[in-house]
């Protein structure tokens, strides 16, 4: 069942494409050998499991990825995957020698092995892949590998152009391919192909499978280049020629039709299927054999021709019958083996004449009859001359475009379409010999034209050698190949076919015969036909749309981004705060605001205090403008609150409040004394009325909510911790146990956090140069007493008084309203006096602290005071207290919880004063400037 | 009791404030000091991985009090996770900023650290408020290193990002207010118990206050209409700083899950998935609008911060789902794009530092001299992050389109994931084509690449999504269990409050009014 020598097939060109780009330092050659050994490597494994699939084995190899999802490393190596596979390393293998010849000095050679080999790896994955999701994988790796080859002129913009557009129109083709996949594993229930090709039945009566067939189909179909995708592959045309050879004809664009074959049995042969491929088929085969026919670029013409004829296979799988598909796989075969060879005969034109126009190029036939001769073999096969391999598949092209029963009374559009593609398809053909080989002399060739190098004519000559062989001798060559690949495509009987090229005179052959007449008659009446077609078609070049679509898309998307990103910081504070509004709104919506608890009765004190607070809130936004006013408004807001925290008993918050509010306005002040003192009115009415409802709107949305809190009963752990306070936490103070205590944790966390805005602060203040303005927004001048001699005099004696405070504050705190917190902003304040009444420079030459190694120094305390509590084997930040005895001092308590605190002080006091005396410090480098000038 | 689980906080904290002791020369032993220390977080992390994936929930009560009383850390799975995925991202933005970010301006160091701690915390912590701590340090933290280096584009996207973050504190501390006085404690697993129990009067409030909660993550994961301040800010940071900011909306997705699977999941009563009606449409519109937004994109930096709002689009809307397989899903990608994302944000900072005066711009300049280690690093990177093969970008995708139940939500889902996707590509090959192939004539005038900042690159824009693909099994079994326990949280209150802890009687009975 596992056979392990499926892996090796693909991984050999995958980490083998690492060796040419490593073996270029020693020259072209080495590179190309070394990939070419790594080809014929994988060739040679793939010819020894040749037998047993011939045999009508079909091999596979499992591994899981991830298997819960689907995705597994699974491989298959049957009739179909051996026919590419085949193809894939046979043509691959040529191509290196030609490439090798081909490109030039300056081209970096090994990357572009490189990047072959890797296509060669994915293209094989695509194929031996028994795993669709896996199959998927390598899908998008082909188109990835293709855009990497594309562009591999990178300094050309059509091929960086070429290159895009055909990643865009593939890479959408693979999602939705994706999603196709993803729904036929859905409705049957696994990705292997085993299972899938079984459910035939499950999948069509499915309802989900007209949308599964169409995403499949678009996946297809964008890599085959089918009409209306079939636009990117002319301009993938930019590729250097071994890659357009390659990839754009034999192979990648052959991943499309392959996977209409893999799947022939399980979505093929309804009515749907038969209308969407078949017309899709039909459309591209005319299309691009009239195209091809008036494209005076070389692989132009190469390009619509295999866009044709891929168009031709698709068609021909679209029929839904058993010989259709015969018949696809037959000319998959053919067209890989004479597109190929005439793409490389047009490189080699190019490559020696200097152009691929076909104005230009006319009577090679003197200066390299070798390659013409190879050229015209391959042209006649393309036109389905018989003999040649390309006449047996299109005779059975048109055998089967006969035998269809879908459309009834138009049944005769089909052979009707295809014998007029092959009435295109015999003029390109004739174009493509008789203008460059023959038609006159050259006009100005930017070379005089001359034979190859001779093992740049090999791979040549070797694949006309096959048209030929297959063309003369079916059965002997190309039939048991043939035979596998169409058994394991269609997965049952073969149908009776024969590859014989004399079926008696039929209408097959009726309809060839027309094809040959009219081909030769339309390419005798070119001239004319051109002119009708330049005045019929105005040149369209789909990468210039391309292009032009893709910049107004970008325009587009850059509008809608500025249109939504305006870089307006009001605008996001508003879409927050409108968020606010509006969720809340919902939520409370369909509730019963009010809970049962009943409101208290209102007292003066309580009245009073609440219409300062909203009066004070108020004034300072209408006074906002006044910076100044605005700030002492502030500064009510702040003591109100003080004040009712005093007022609810709660004298540890009132205190912290309180200092935390001069703190705020010392702040507040130095920066004020930077900006203007007024702002100018900036916003519009319009938005002041939005503003307006937005504050309103989060006003009431709170207040909503807190009355909602308020007014239903209260059940919290607070209790807990009233209870646990004394007993667990060793003091009286319940605030200051749940601080340093109870909840250390997130002190120690608040304490860090304002470390670091300290040390942020820092970085936004260092190199900060700042205008310091002369007079106040008045034109007054600011006072010329620096240091007030009065300020300073008291505010030296208050410094230790201040200080004994502090620290009387934290030492009492675990038991009375205090603690560090509120210590370290009393001494800071007092520190900042200093600062403020004698001038930086005074307060620094007495007092040189580093404050950031005293606030880190602080965080470290109360930290390593947490790991304290590990040497005793409890968790982080576990408190211990006890009672001790001293003389004259008599009983007291210690606890490790006021040497956390004692960290908290410090760090309190390091940060605010970082802050602060930073901030100050401004002032001071502004001062000396002026006074320097 | 182990105390393995606080060291993820309590180390970088410990060398945060070693490296603000230090003198200020001294850059190369804090260089080595914050190597250090961010390199013991992996095996750190890892052995907590270990500790987790036995299924069992570790609790570690802070200062020896009791759930719900005390503060907790818990770690299972989903954190264990994040806790790997953090050290995994800061070791190769901090080795990268070793070779030269860090010395233009003082403190990197120290605030990497505390940057770190913050994040460890966020994960670990089972206490809502203590949640707001860390988010409180996140902030302070990564807003000082954001505007690391200075600059009039840094400090104008730093006051966006820290006044609407500040404006989003207050609105956590009100939500926690509102929470705190419906319910009276802030441990989430006493909290997931009382909400799954509250009675319909409560239920208004306790909605308002989870859709409060909601717009405070929805914030800080990017979530649309939130999401504009995120493309200035992360294009203007230096780009370690970027790198490790790949995480910071990761920390709001992750407190989304956390949240609204603990507390507001599908156990919630009354308030079961309070948050989904609004995550999905709005992740999906958010996926859209960050594709749209990469495509706009004028420089590398913006294009892949809009690739992280994509993929938090992608995140949110399969998390709003609430299966099994959506969730472990979720988790995956948020592996994947993590690292991924955040190698972007070096790689442009290399391409930036290379290419000379054109900096990340895509407009025509001169060609790199080290053009190649760029370009394979670039095409790699753009491979996974656009979700295409064979990278874990692509895995990622498959199992999240897979994991859409079918239907119309499958329809849509599909829709835009594939349709951001092909909008991703076509912004990836441009910005690609841009940098690498549309080269002029000019003398090439960047720096020289380092080697050593070239391998940290590597190992997360490479290295990452090649293993994250190649192990997608053993991953997604892990996420999978992560995912599971998750959608079970009764597993996750029964550890935290335990049997011997239910509430006293008089405590119940006596409140405070």
């Amino acid at each position: 069942m596992n056979n392990s020598l499926l892996l090796p097939l693909i991984l050999l060109p995958l980490f083998g494409a690492l060796l040419p780009p490593l073996f270029h330092r020693f020259g072209r050659t080495a590179s190309a050998w070394a990939a070419a050994v790594v080809v014929a490597a994988a060739l040679l494994l793939l010819l020894s499991l040749l037998s047993p699939v011939f045999g009508g084995q079909t091999l596979l190899y499992h591994a899981d990825w991830l298997p819960a999802y689907g995705l597994n490393l699974s491989l298959r190596l049957d009739g179909l995957s051996m026919l590419f596979a085949l193809l894939i390393l046979g043509i691959g293998l040529l191509v290196i020698l030609y490439a090798r010849y081909y490109l030039s000095e300056r081209d970096p050679m090994g990357r572009f092995y490189g990047f072959l080999l890797l296509f060669m790896a994915a293209m094989l994955g695509v194929v031996l892949s028994e795993n669709l999701l896996l199959m998927l994988v390598f899908w998008e790796m082909t188109s990835l590998s293709s855009f990497l080859l594309i562009g591999y002129w990178k300094y050309r913009a059509d091929a960086r152009q070429g290159a895009r557009l055909a990643l865009t129109i593939t890479g959408a083709g693979g999602l939705s391919l994706l999603a196709g996949i993803l729904l036929l594993g859905q409705i049957s229930g696994s990705y292997e192909l085993s299972v899938v090709l079984d459910s035939a039945d499950i999948i069509q009566a499915h309802p989900l499978y007209p949308v599964t067939l169409v995403l499949i189909l678009l996946g297809a179909f964008t890599k085959s280049a089918q009409f209306p995708f079939h636009f990117w592959l002319p301009h993938a045309m930019a590729a250097p020629t071994p890659v357009s050879a390659y990839l754009h004809s034999a192979t990648m664009v052959k991943a499309g039709v392959f996977l209409l074959a893999r799947l022939f049995p399980a979505l093929a042969g309804t009515e749907l299927w038969f209308y969407l491929v078949a017309s899709t088929g039909m459309i591209t085969l005319l299309l691009g054999a009239y195209h091809a026919l008036f494209k005076h670029d070389l692989k132009g013409l190469l390009a619509y021709s295999t866009i044709s004829h891929l168009g031709l296979i698709t068609l021909l799988f679209g029929l839904g019958t058993p010989l259709g598909a015969v018949a696809g796989v037959f000319h998959i075969i053919n067209h890989a083996i004479f597109k190929a060879s005439l793409f490389m005969a047009a490189g080699i034109i190019d490559h020696e004449s200097g152009t691929r126009d076909m104005h230009k190029l006319n009577g090679l036939w003197r200066y390299m009859p070798h390659t013409a001769t190879l050229a015209m073999v391959a042209a006649a096969s393309m036109a389905g001359v018989p003999l040649f391999n390309g006449f047996l598949s299109k005779e059975m092209f048109f055998a089967e475009t006969l035998h269809q029963g879908w459309l009834g009374d138009w049944s005769w559009l089909l052979p009707l379409g295809a014998t007029l593609a092959g009435v295109f398809a015999v003029a390109y053909s004739i174009r493509f010999i008789h203008d460059v080989f023959f038609n006159g002399e050259p006009i100005d060739l930017p070379r005089t034209p001359h034979e190859p190098p001779r093992y740049m004519k090999v791979p040549v000559e070797i694949l006309v050698a096959l048209c030929l062989l297959v063309g003369v001798v079916p059965a002997w060559t190309v039939a048991p190949l043939l035979a596998t690949a169409a058994s394991s495509t269609i997965g049952g009987e073969l149908p009776r076919y024969s590859l014989a090229i004399w079926h008696g005179i039929n209408t097959p052959l009726l309809m060839s015969l027309i094809a040959m007449l009219g081909g030769a008659l339309m390419y005798a009446l070119r001239h004319h036909l051109f002119a009708l077609h330049a005045r019929c078609f105005r040149p369209f070049d789909a990468k210039q749309v391309f292009e032009r679509l893709l910049y107004k898309l970008i325009l587009l998307a850059r509008g809608l981004t500025e249109v939504l990103e305006n870089g307006s910081l009001q605008r996001y504070l508003g879409l927050l705060i409108g968020s606010v509004v509006l969720v809340t709104g919902v939520a409370l919506w369909d509730t019963p605001l009010s809970g049962p608890v009943p409101s208290a009765e209102v007292d003066a004190v309580t009245l009073v205090g609440a219409l300062a607070l909203a009066a004070s809130a108020l004034t300072t936004t209408i006074w906002h403008r006044h910076r100044l006013v605005a700030l002492i408004q502030l500064s009510v807001v702040g003591l109100v609150v003080s004040v009712a925290f005093v007022r609810f008993a709660a004298p540890d918050l009132a205190l912290t409040q309180l200092s935390v509010e001069m703190v705020t306005i010392i702040l507040l002040m130095l920066v004020l004394y930077f900006l203007p003192q007024h702002t100018p009115a900036e916003s519009s009415s319009l938005r002041k009325g939005r503003d307006l409802l937005l504050a309103g709107g989060a006003g009431a949305s709170v207040a909503l909510l807190a009355w909602g809190v308020l007014t239903r009963p209260y059940q919290t752990i607070g209790d807990y911790f009233m209870q646990q306070s004394l007993p667990g936490g060793g003091g009286h103070n319940v605030v200051n146990v749940i601080l340093v205590d109870f909840r250390g944790f997130d002190t120690l966390g608040e304490v860090t956090v304002l470390g670091i805005a300290a040390i942020g602060i820092l970085m936004l203040l260092r190199g900060l140069r700042l205008k310091m303005p002369a007079a106040d927004g008045e034109g007054r001048p600011w006072a010329s007493d620096r240091y007030p001699m009065i300020l300073a005099v008291i505010s030296r004696p208050l410094l230790p008084l201040a200080l004994v405070v502090a620290i009387y504050l934290m030492l009492r705190g675990h038991n009375m309203p205090g603690g560090g917190f509120i210590a370290g902003l009393v001494t800071a304040i007092a520190l900042i006096l200093q600062y403020v009444a004698s001038g930086i420079a005074w307060t620094r030459a007495r007092m040189n602290i580093n404050y950031i190694k005293l606030t880190a120094t602080g965080v470290l305390l109360s930290t390593l005071t947490g790991l304290g509590s590990w040497l005793f084997g409890y968790p982080f930040l576990t408190s211990g207290f006890g009672h001790f005895h001293l003389p004259l001092v008599g009983e007291f308590e210690l606890a490790t919880a006021m040497l956390f605190d004692l960290g908290v002080y410090l760090a309190v006091i390091g940060s605010t004063l970082l802050v602060l005396a930073n901030l100050g410090t401004l002032t001071l480098i502004n001062r000396e400037m002026a006074e320097e000038n | 009791m182990s105390h393995w689980i606080i060291l993820p906080i309590v180390l970088p904290l410990l060398s945060g404030l070693l490296l603000l002791m230090g003198r200020s020369s001294a850059l190369l032993r804090k260089r080595l000091l914050s190597l250090l220390s961010t390199l013991m977080l992996l095996p750190l992390a890892l052995y907590l991985l270990y500790l987790s994936s036995d299924g069992d929930y570790q609790v570690y009560a802070l200062g020896n009090w009791a759930a719900p009383y005390g503060i907790v850390l818990v770690l299972d799975r989903l954190a264990a996770l994040m806790l790997v995925l953090t050290a995994l991202l800061a070791l190769p933005a901090v080795w990268y900023a070793s070779r030269g970010d860090d010395a233009r301006g003082r403190h990197f160091h120290a605030l990497f650290q505390f940057q770190l701690m913050g994040l460890n915390g966020a994960f670990l912590t089972g206490d809502l408020f203590n949640l707001f701590v860390f988010f409180e340090v996140l902030l302070i933290a990564s807003y000082a290193l954001l505007l690391f280096g200075g600059g009039r584009a840094r400090s104008r996207a730093g006051l966006h990002y820290v006044l609407l973050n500040l404006a989003g504190s207050s609105l956590f501390l009100i939500a926690l207010g509102v929470l705190y006085g419906v319910t009276g404690t802030l441990n989430m697993a006493d909290l997931a118990g009382k909400v799954a129990a509250a009675e319909a009067s409560e239920a208004g409030l306790l909605h308002a206050a989870a859709l409060l909660l909601l717009l405070v993550f929805a914030l800080k994961a990017a979530l649309l209409p939130l999401y504009f301040w995120l493309p200035t800010a992360y294009s203007a940071a230096s780009a370690p700083v970027a790198a490790l900011f790949a995480i910071m909306t990761k920390v709001g997705v992750y407190a989304i899950v956390r949240v609204y699977t603990l507390i507001f999941g599908a156990q919630a009563g009354l308030l079961a998935n309070v948050a989904d009606g609004w995550l999905w449409p709005l992740a999906l519109a958010t996926l859209l609008l960050g594709a749209i937004g990469a495509l706009a994109a004028g420089k590398l930096r913006t294009l892949v911060a809009y690739l992280v709002i994509v993929s938090v689009g992608m995140l949110l809307a399969a998390v709003s789902l609430h299966t099994p397989e959506a969730l472990a899903g979720a988790l995956y990608y948020l592996l994947h794009t993590t690292l991924v994302s955040g190698g972007l944000f070096l790689l442009a900072g290399l391409i930036r530092h290379h290419r000379g005066p054109a900096g990340d711009h895509f407009i025509t300049a001169a060609r790199m001299l080290q053009q190649p280690p760029l370009g394979i690093l670039f095409f790699i990177g753009a491979v996974a992050v656009a979700g295409l093969p064979p990278l874990s970008g692509f895995v990622g995708k498959l199992v999240l389109l897979t994991a859409v139940p079918a239907g119309e939500q499958q329809a849509w889902f599909w829709a835009v994931v594939l349709g951001s996707g092909l909008i991703t590509i076509v912004a990836l090959s441009r910005a690609g084509s841009r940098l690498f192939w549309k080269t002029d004539e000019s003398t090439p005038a960047g720096h020289r690449l380092d080697p050593w900042q070239l391998a940290p690159t590597l190992l997360l824009v490479a290295v990452a999504p090649l293993l994250l693909s190649l192990f997608a099994r053993p991953v997604m079994e892990y996420t999978g269990a992560a995912a599971a326990q998750l959608l079970v949280p009764e597993g996750y209150v029964a550890a935290v409050l335990g049997s011997e802890a239910p509430l006293p009687a008089t405590i119940l009975q006596g409140g405070v009014q």
